[in-house]
């Protein structure tokens, strides 16, 4: 089972790297953009889904200071062959 | 029959060959070559690799000197400093990688001229790097090739535990669409620890060390920097090495260990042309055969193809050579250092490199092919009919006062403070560091914990306005120049290493100016009895428009009496008295103030006379070393006037100062002027040109600013690009 | 006095600290595979990129074999020392309160600052003066100190931070401009600054030399007590 993590800055929390990629936007043309975080994404094949969240709240993530978002897919392809719109996700 | 010949014929020419070179090949394997043999000769015969245009020249390098312990041919030159200690170095470019992809093509620079060091048995202790770009307040791709080029390196070197002390950065319209990123390194060894790259013992097993092999850089070597750059070369991108400084810090450990074990009979890192440069050249110097079974080698992505196996320039990867006896041990230290190890081969007799896959003997020819017999063109070189460069925007209409003049040269960009840069490099890990960047002309170091441990001091230097003026006078001052800030220290020379970053050879008038600047070097080494243990050398640095400056880039390491007396560049205390030491004739050709006046890089540069020079810098040294002297810097862009406000700058404090009749405030005369400052009785016998004194530099007859003023002018130069 | 001074893969500047703790007391380095803390009487994690800085910093070296005897030590009460990357990894390790976040700048930091001791009451500061300043240098690309405003406040009702930057001298954007903190009981210390380089009067400062002289008194106190 193909999993993947979506590991996000803890709202709250000042996140230049979103900040910068907000600034950058425009000057390059593109407005209209708000809300520009920058975090990180994990993917891992796992036999039992079931542990995820523990996986994410003992290593993969930092609770105090960042969010996730785990997200399924029912075949072990990688990123391309699955779009993310289509999976239920599954968020915590 | 006739069309797999065509399509033969036709693929060499794809791979760099030239029809002469193919014809040349095909007459000593006396056969038609395999694909993966082809391959591997147009890497190995690349002007990369092969230094075809180059050889001979670089012959003229004086290279002799009792300290060398290492001369030029290995991975990097070395030099006996003193306690049965040696100091590995080189300088090399990532040029054509770095216009590609910024922050990957100088980071692997770092990378590579780090495992050159540690692959003579020398732990990296600094590493210095020299770049160049074009102007950042008119181009937007200049800033952001300098903004991720510092960063690349940054991470490179701070991740891996290595100090960047020093470095120069030129801005340059000519550099716009060819940028230099060289990068030097210096290594640690205790001499029975240096180890040379030759293969010996056959019977003896070839082991690979370090990451997977992927298909990063697949013909990198002559691909990119055998051509002049053209357009579409983003497509070249897939091709870029990525590097992993974690990766390469624990191999670097490893080697070490391996090393100090005693455990290995050669040692090669994995740099351009990647297993087929590193195998060919440790054969090839100990004259002896390699068999390579492409099978045992570990791979990053499946399916590779025999030919990119072997000249993948993927990074963190090093050769050795191990007696079969030894083996298991070797494998066993690099398991605890979580190194990937793999034997791939072993050593023969009969000098024969064959490469098997499956079974089958994909390529089997000689080594000297491979190695020696690249052919060797000679320059044909003669000076340009006319003006190869025009001059730059003027920023200056020449009606400004000396202070506006100082204030804007202050302001430049190849003058201002490069603290926003050095800002992003760590300069102390390792805690050898006794003089950091601003603090002195060089970097110094100790070798040791103790008060009488030897220290030396490095410098990099070059300038390429002043080479396109005159190539021979203009290389000639990089070595002075570089002498000259070890002199600050109170460091002597001990060996250079030089990096050569010109255009299209094929040409006359770049023949010209690589004919004429490798004679300058030879000169000034002649005259300062400097060897030259190894370099580098980058050509077809072209554009559409044109050459770059010509851009020879000289390393130099020294050596001194006590770090304790380590000299500052700036005046230390009110009441000092100042001196103007040297032979000290400066003029306005390939100036910064010419540039700024919009002039183009034309005009002769002023002779120089050798005793007078080597006593000038026989002077500062020992006044530095003496504890006469509160400080020495040497006078370079901007002149002396530029000189005594970073003196004034570094130290917090002012000074009143009168000119010599007749001396050009802002000329230069690089190598051959210093500021120095003491005691007025300890500069009795020095030309007295004023007094260390107030918050405000004075010059008679000329200006009268504020410290204050001066440094701000300086620490905003850059910050508007960085 | 005995310095243990842990090496992880990716370790840069623990041979620096061992230097520094070895001009106060004897020093070893500590291996990250062993289990053995070979009888120190205090543990430096020290400066660097441990694995590379990869997942986040620290978040990989917390769980190093050492790592198990390094908590079991802290627990009962073992002085031990995290610097720049070693306070990471003892913030990731749940030892220390809070977490370090990129610099403001998104860029590497290297700058000589200097930090005001806050309290003076523990082991680590123990031989300074409450609002001395230390001229230290730090050199980090992840020094920004995090944690929620309400442990702020209660961090430093308890004297738990221990260095601050001085005014104009915070050199990542730092919340409160914290320096260093301790946790509750004082004898787990991190910092960002790196005291292991202001030691050696050939280069520049020595106030560095305090913390680990402030080690040594507090272990030689206990040893005589």
């Amino acid at each position: 089972m193909r999993a993947r993590v979506l590991v996000r800055p803890k709202a709250g929390i000042l996140d230049p790297q979103g900040q910068a990629v907000e600034r950058a936007l425009p000057a390059l043309g593109f407005d209209g953009v708000r809300n520009v975080h920058v975090g990180r994404l994990i993917e891992l094949d796992v036999d039992d889904p079931g542990r995820l969240p523990e996986m994410c709240e003992r290593l993969l993530t930092n609770p105090l200071i960042e969010d996730y978002e785990i997200v399924e897919s029912a075949s072990a392809d990688s990123i391309g062959s699955s779009a993310g719109a289509e999976l239920p996700g599954v968020s915590r | 029959m006739s069309s797999s010949t065509s399509s033969l014929e036709k693929r060499h020419r794809q791979l760099g060959l030239t029809d002469g070179e193919y014809a040349r090949i095909l007459e000593l394997l006396g056969r038609t070559p395999g694909d993966v043999e082809l391959a591997m000769l147009s890497l190995m015969w690349s002007e990369h690799c092969g230094y075809k245009h180059s050889r001979q020249l670089l012959r003229r390098l004086p290279k002799e000197g009792r300290q060398v312990l290492m001369g030029p041919g290995e991975n990097a030159g070395a030099v006996d400093v003193g306690a049965g200690l040696a100091v590995a170095f080189k300088v090399e470019s990532h040029n054509h990688p770095s216009a590609v992809e910024p922050f990957q093509g100088a980071a692997t620079g770092v990378g590579g001229i780090l495992r050159d060091v540690f692959a003579v048995g020398a732990r990296p202790i600094a590493v210095l790097d020299s770049l160049r770009f074009g102007e950042p307040s008119a181009s937007g791709r200049s800033r952001y090739l300098l903004d991720r080029a510092v960063a690349g390196i940054g991470h490179y070197g701070n991740s891996i535990g290595v100090p960047t002390v020093g470095g120069e950065i030129y801005f340059e319209d000519s550099y716009e669409q060819n940028c230099l990123v060289n990068a030097m390194c210096l290594g640690l060894a205790p001499h029975d620890r240096l180890i040379r790259s030759a293969a010996a013992g056959p019977g003896n097993v070839v082991i690979l060390l370090g990451a997977l092999t992927g298909r990063d850089g697949i013909g990198g070597a002559s691909v990119l920097a055998s051509a002049e750059l053209g357009e579409g070369d983003e497509a070249k991108r897939p091709s870029v090495q990525i590097g992993d400084p974690f990766t390469e810090k624990k191999l670097l450990e490893c080697c070490l260990e391996l090393l100090d074990r005693e455990l290995l009979v050669s040692l090669q890192d994995l740099g351009a042309a990647g297993l087929t440069s590193a195998a060919s050249e440790m054969a090839s110097k100990g004259g002896v055969g390699l068999t390579l079974d492409l099978c045992q080698i570990p791979l990053r992505e499946p399916g590779m193809e025999p030919f990119e196996i072997m000249v993948s320039e993927s990074q963190e990867r090093m050769l050795c050579v191990a007696t079969p006896e030894r083996v298991g041990e070797v494998l066993g230290v690099c398991e605890r250092w979580e190194v990937a190890a793999t034997t791939i081969g072993c050593v023969t007799e009969g000098g024969r490199f064959r490469v098997l896959h499956r079974g089958v003997a994909v390529a089997d020819l000689p080594v000297s092919v491979l190695v020696d017999d690249c052919p060797l063109y000679d320059l044909e070189p003669s000076p340009p009919v006319a003006d190869l460069y025009s001059g730059s925007d003027a920023v200056l209409t020449g009606s400004e006062s000396p202070a506006q003049t100082l204030l804007a040269l202050l302001r430049s960009a190849n003058i201002a403070s490069r603290r926003p840069v050095f800002e992003q490099y760590d300069p102390i890990v390792q805690s050898r560091t006794v003089r950091r960047p601003d603090e002195a002309d060089a970097a110094v170091l100790t070798l040791g914990g103790r008060a009488d441990s030897p220290a030396i001091a490095v410098s990099i230097d070059g300038n390429g306005r002043r080479v396109a003026c005159d190539p021979r006078r203009g290389a000639a001052e990089a070595v002075y120049e570089c002498a000259a800030n070890l002199a600050c220290v109170g460091a002597e020379p001990l060996g250079l290493t030089n990096c050569l970053n010109f255009g299209n050879p094929e040409k006359s008038h770049v023949a010209w100016q690589l004919t004429e600047a490798v004679e300058g070097l030879a000169e000034a080494c002649d005259v300062l009895g400097i060897p030259v243990v190894g370099g580098n050398v980058s050509l077809y640095n072209e554009a559409p428009t044109g050459p770059i400056f010509p851009t020879p880039v000289v390393g130099v390491v020294g050596r001194l009496a006590d770090a304790r007396r380590a000299g500052r560049l700036g005046f230390a205390r009110e009441g000092d008295a100042i001196g103007l030491v040297g032979p000290f004739e400066p003029s306005l050709a390939g100036s910064e103030l010419a540039k700024l006046l919009g002039r183009p890089p034309v005009g002769e540069l002023p002779t120089v006379q050798a005793a007078p020079v080597r006593d000038a810098h026989d002077t500062v040294r020992n006044g530095i070393r003496s504890g006469a002297l509160q400080n020495a810097h040497d006078i370079a862009e901007g002149g002396l006037v530029v000189a005594l406000s970073e003196c004034c700058i570094a130290g917090g404090i002012g000074a009143s100062v009168r000119l010599p009749d007749g001396l050009d405030p802002f000329g230069e005369a690089p190598g051959r002027g210093f500021i120095v400052s003491g005691s007025p009785a300890a500069l009795g016998g020095f030309v007295v040109i004023g007094t260390v004194a107030g918050e405000r530099l004075r010059i008679d007859g000329l200006l009268d600013l504020a410290v204050s003023e001066l440094r701000d002018a300086r620490e905003r130069g850059l910050t508007e690009w960085v | 006095m005995k310095f243990g001074v842990v090496r992880f893969p990716g370790s840069c500047d623990d041979i620096d600290a061992l230097q520094a703790a070895a001009r106060v007391g004897d020093a070893v380095l500590l291996w990250h595979a062993d289990h053995d803390l070979q009888g120190v009487d205090a543990v430096i994690v020290p400066g660097g990129f441990s694995y590379g800085d990869y997942l986040r910093p620290g978040a990989i070296a917390r769980f190093a074999p050492v790592m198990a005897e390094v908590e079991e030590f802290g627990r009962e009460g073992g002085l031990v020392l995290g610097i720049c990357n070693g306070f990471q990894v003892l913030c990731e390790a749940g030892l220390l309160p809070g977490a370090l976040l990129p610099n403001v700048s998104l860029k590497f930091v290297f700058r000589q600052v200097e930090v005001e001791v806050v309290s003076t009451t523990g082991p680590f500061t123990g031989a300074c003066g409450v609002a001395d300043r230390l001229s230290i240098p730090v050199k980090h690309t992840t020094g920004r100190y995090y944690a929620p405003e309400a442990e702020l406040d209660r961090l430093e009702a308890a004297g738990q931070v221990l260095l601050r930057y001085a005014p104009g001298h915070n050199p990542n954007g730092s919340l409160r401009d914290v320096a260093g903190v301790c946790n509750e009981r004082g004898n787990v210390f991190g910092l960002m600054p790196h005291p292991e380089h202001a030691v050696d009067p050939l280069g520049g400062s020595t106030d560095g030399l305090r913390i680990f002289e402030s080690m040594r008194a507090h272990v030689e106190q206990h040893v005589l007590a």
